[in-house]
């Protein structure tokens, strides 16, 4: 041969060789970019292996993910497979050790048929024209694989052409170890939210258990814990609070008045107005209270505080340490509107139950003294809405009874109590000590 | 880019001709691969595929087209590639695509 036709030739071979690089390097490119875009993991593998058969000329290919509890191979994507070929395969422990040990890098099927794996699927992969396996190795934990066809131009399959294979499987690697991480990550996130929607239903049975047992000492107020979370209820939704604020006002409302089952039965149950000693006794409940749910680690924050200051008033007059408006947790407001409205609108052993005009009056009269205007405000909304219809919630009617709440002029009494209130009213109290 | 579109040439002879866009990749590649298969499942036993206003094939086209050919000869039915660039008929030669198919000038 000639100089020139020999300089010619290897020119032509270089040239090929340099398209068959430029050609499989777009593609590893491209492999890498669609792993770490964030499209949906079965997308992700078909176009991976796409670009797998594609950079090679590889006839026909499936991708497998491996479940290390069912030890199980199965299968993400597959091209020219068949409908024959097993979509599950199951591995032995010896399967396994034997590809951990190889790693990742292609396994010839016709020479390892001495593993249970070749053995057991040897006419599914023969069938299907499977010339390599590439287990996907990474980090010595085994992800998944890689089956292999014929290579469309007939060759053997070149160490080079296994070394872009590798390169091309550990991305596929990493993309199966993220959709691992993410569904572990989802499992756990699943797992988590099931104990602690467990944990708040416990929380709840035990509230509730713990209101039935402080009604259950007070003879006379009995449902009154129940009532007044369930008007704390009310007024939280009515500021626009969100649902887990409003849950926790409801408890707050259940457990206000724990502290009671410190107290003396005889005073609790006195059917007289206490003396001055026992009101000093019976005024100790709201620290009391504070002592029993402060170690406890609630869901919602400050039940214990609702307890300790449920008595305070936005005046200072209040009780136990006689606070002011702003001094006062909002939460220990909420509970003491909705504290005294039950008080107001419950039978008493001494008296009956005030009528709507004289509660309604109490509480204009008392805004921005004993309760904050915006939550007077809120019950009375609460309440409107309720009487009109506008809101499908029977708190009111079921607490206050329908006798109560279909009494005459209550509407026009209520709007009054409203429109009086809202635009004239200080948010705030000013006091000084 | 060019729409992928197909068109009957003769009913008598079987042949259908699928026509590729300027860019063969993961989008046309399986507008053609659907094409093709629909073709071959209404009995034409001769696809043709035409590459006269196609540029660029990439890995995804590669494996697209090897899986027409797969369908193609499970059912005896010939692909031809028709006028391919000399880019992409070096493509096609280099990964042994045209052994399984007529390249057409």
């Amino acid at each position: 041969m000639k100089l020139q036709e020999m300089r010619s030739t290897n020119f032509s071979r270089f040239a090929a060789e340099r398209n068959k690089l430029v050609h499989t390097f777009g593609a590893l490119a491209e492999i890498g970019q669609e792993v770490s875009n964030k499209h949906n993991f079965q997308e992700t593998v078909r176009t991976s292996l796409h670009l797998v058969l594609g950079s090679l000329g590889i006839m026909r290919g499936g991708v497998v993910r491996y479940t290390r509890f069912e030890h199980e191979l199965n299968m993400v994507s597959a091209r020219g497979l068949g409908d024959d070929f097993p979509f599950g395969m199951s591995l032995c422990y010896e399967d396994e050790r034997q590809f951990l040990a190889n790693g990742l890098y292609p396994i010839e099927c016709d020479q390892a048929r001495v593993l249970p794996f070749f053995q057991v699927y040897d006419r599914s992969l023969e069938r299907a024209k499977i010339e390599l396996f590439v287990p996907l190795v990474v980090r010595d934990e085994l992800l998944g694989g890689i089956f292999l066809g014929e290579k469309a131009s007939g060759e053997q399959y070149t160490s080079h052409d296994k070394e872009i294979i590798c390169a091309m499987g550990r991305h596929i690697g990493v993309a199966i170890s993220q959709r691992n991480l993410m569904a572990e990550l989802e499992r756990r996130a699943d797992e988590n939210r099931r104990l602690y929607d467990d944990l708040k239903m416990t929380y709840k049975d035990t509230v509730k258990a713990f209101a039935a047992a402080i009604d259950r000492k007070d003879k006379y107020t009995e449902g009154h814990s129940v009532r007044v979370g369930k008007y704390s209820e009310a007024i939280a939704r009515e500021l626009g609070w969100g649902e887990e604020e409003i849950e926790g006002a409801a408890f707050a409302g259940y457990l206000h008045d724990i502290g009671k089952i410190t107290v003396e039965r005889k005073i609790i149950n006195a059917p007289y107005r206490i003396n001055a000693k026992e009101s000093t006794e019976l005024n100790k409940h709201p620290g009391a209270g504070y002592e029993i749910l402060q170690p406890i680690r609630h869901p919602y924050a400050g039940v214990p505080l609702a307890a300790k200051y449920h008595h305070e008033r936005l005046d200072g007059r209040g009780y136990p340490d006689g606070l002011y408006d702003r001094e006062i947790p909002y939460i220990a407001k909420v509970v003491n509107l909705a504290d005294a409205f039950d008080a107001m609108t419950s039978d008493r052993p001494y008296r009956r139950r005030r009528s709507a005009q004289e509660v309604f009056e109490d509480l204009q009269r008392n805004s921005g003294k004993q309760f904050a205007p915006e939550l007077v405000t809120a019950l009375l909304r609460g309440v409107i809405r309720e009487l009109s219809g506008e809101s499908k919630d029977k708190t009111f009617r079921k607490m206050l009874g329908r006798e109560y709440m279909e009494s005459e002029g209550l509407m026009p009494m209520v709007r009054t109590a409203l429109n009086e209130l809202a635009p004239t009213t200080p948010l705030t109290f000013v006091a000084h000590k | 880019m060019t729409e992928v579109s197909s068109q009957v040439l003769s009913d008598s002879q079987g042949t259908a001709t699928v026509f590729a866009g300027d860019y063969l990749n993961k989008l046309s590649g399986e507008r053609i691969e659907r094409e093709c298969r629909a073709k071959l499942n209404a009995g034409y036993r001769e696809i043709i595929v035409d590459f006269s206003g196609t540029e660029l094939v990439n890995s995804i086209g590669i494996s697209i087209l090897m899986g027409v050919i797969d369908a193609a000869s499970g059912i005896g039915a010939k692909v031809v590639f028709a006028e391919p660039n000399p880019m992409t008929t070096e493509l096609f030669d280099m990964l042994g695509l045209t052994r399984h198919v007529e390249i057409r000038a």
